[in-house]
């Protein structure tokens, strides 16, 4: 496998949806292949340190008023009519 | 060196259920649909616009859309899916608005040239998480995710924060699934070097690199 086919199958490999003979040729390339090595370590960390960050997260007193809001204006539709949103 | 785990994947068996009493017009049901999923259309809403506010528009417009067609959802799709295809239109549009000079569409970083090669293999420090306090940390997530392109960072934000398939996520942007992979690749690749430039790592004061890099 060349770098350049490597790179190719990385997101396949990171989401674990490669076949079984295509893994074990990724993974025999990650063995000797240091770049690759590399790219493939940090992309994984990449993922998990955004999935685990909390970026974004909503706070509650926020989330409460929001949904307070939505249902209101649900209610607000419901005796307007369909047509309305 | 295993798969990524995927987050999301609360239960849905019940989901129907409840989409089946909101379409009745049991409002309560409707609030149960919300309360489930109103943070992962708020991270989703603030990923793609970058802005709180518009975020904060983005989860009201994309409920009130969801409850009005409620009565054209199809129940052969996961109801959470659709609501995502519409909560990111509705954060789209906001960011036409916000840029009226520009046309914003997930199409508008597809470009001619393949830029997705890695021209940085410097490795990182093996615990980058540590190097900075929390307040740190997420500024230069949130900044390093800013300078992505709408269309690349949707579908990482679906994919890799929120956990989607790549076939839910498809669905969700109405688009194919090759386009998807290609586009998580770059997306994937492009935040990679760019928090290596924080997360590089260095040689220490006394001569000797970060530890931890000896048990490939």
């Amino acid at each position: 496998m060349k770098c350049s086919e490597f790179l190719h199958e990385l997101t396949n490999y990171l989401d674990g949806v490669l076949d079984e003979p295509t893994k074990i040729e990724l993974e025999n390339h990650l063995s000797w292949c240091h770049n690759c090595y590399v790219v493939c370590d940090t992309t994984k960390k990449t993922i998990e340190i955004y999935r685990d960050s909390q970026l974004y997260e909503l706070p509650e007193d926020l989330r409460t008023r929001l949904r307070s809001a939505i249902m209101t204006k649900c209610q607000q539709h419901k005796k307007r009519g369909p047509e309305t949103v | 060196m295993g798969a990524i785990q995927n987050r999301l994947e609360g239960p849905v068996t019940d989901e129907l259920a409840l989409v089946q009493a909101a379409k009745r017009g049991d409002d309560s049901a409707f609030e149960e649909l919300v309360r489930r999923y109103d943070r992962n259309v708020f991270r989703i809403a603030q990923h793609i616009t970058q802005n709180r506010e518009d975020a904060e528009d983005v989860v009201q417009e994309a409920f009130l859309k969801a409850y009005g067609n409620l009565a054209k959802f199809q129940e052969q799709s996961k109801f959470y899916t659709w609501l995502v295809r519409i909560a990111v239109n509705e954060a789209l549009m906001k960011l036409r608005r916000r840029k009226p000079e520009r046309t914003v569409s997930l199409d508008e970083d597809i470009k001619t040239e393949d830029d997705s090669l890695p021209r940085e293999i410097a490795d990182w420090s093996p615990n980058p998480e540590q190097q900075y306090n929390q307040a740190e940390l997420r500024e230069i997530l949130s900044k390093t995710i800013q300078g992505l392109p709408p269309g690349f960072r949707t579908v990482f934000v679906l994919r890799d924060v929120e956990g989607l398939s790549t076939e839910e996520t498809a669905a969700a942007l109405e688009l194919s699934v090759p386009a998807v992979k290609s586009r998580l690749l770059r997306a994937r690749l492009q935040l990679r070097e760019r928090l290596g430039r924080f997360f590089q790592k260095r040689e220490n004061g006394d001569g000797q690199r970060d530890s931890g890099d000896g048990n490939r």
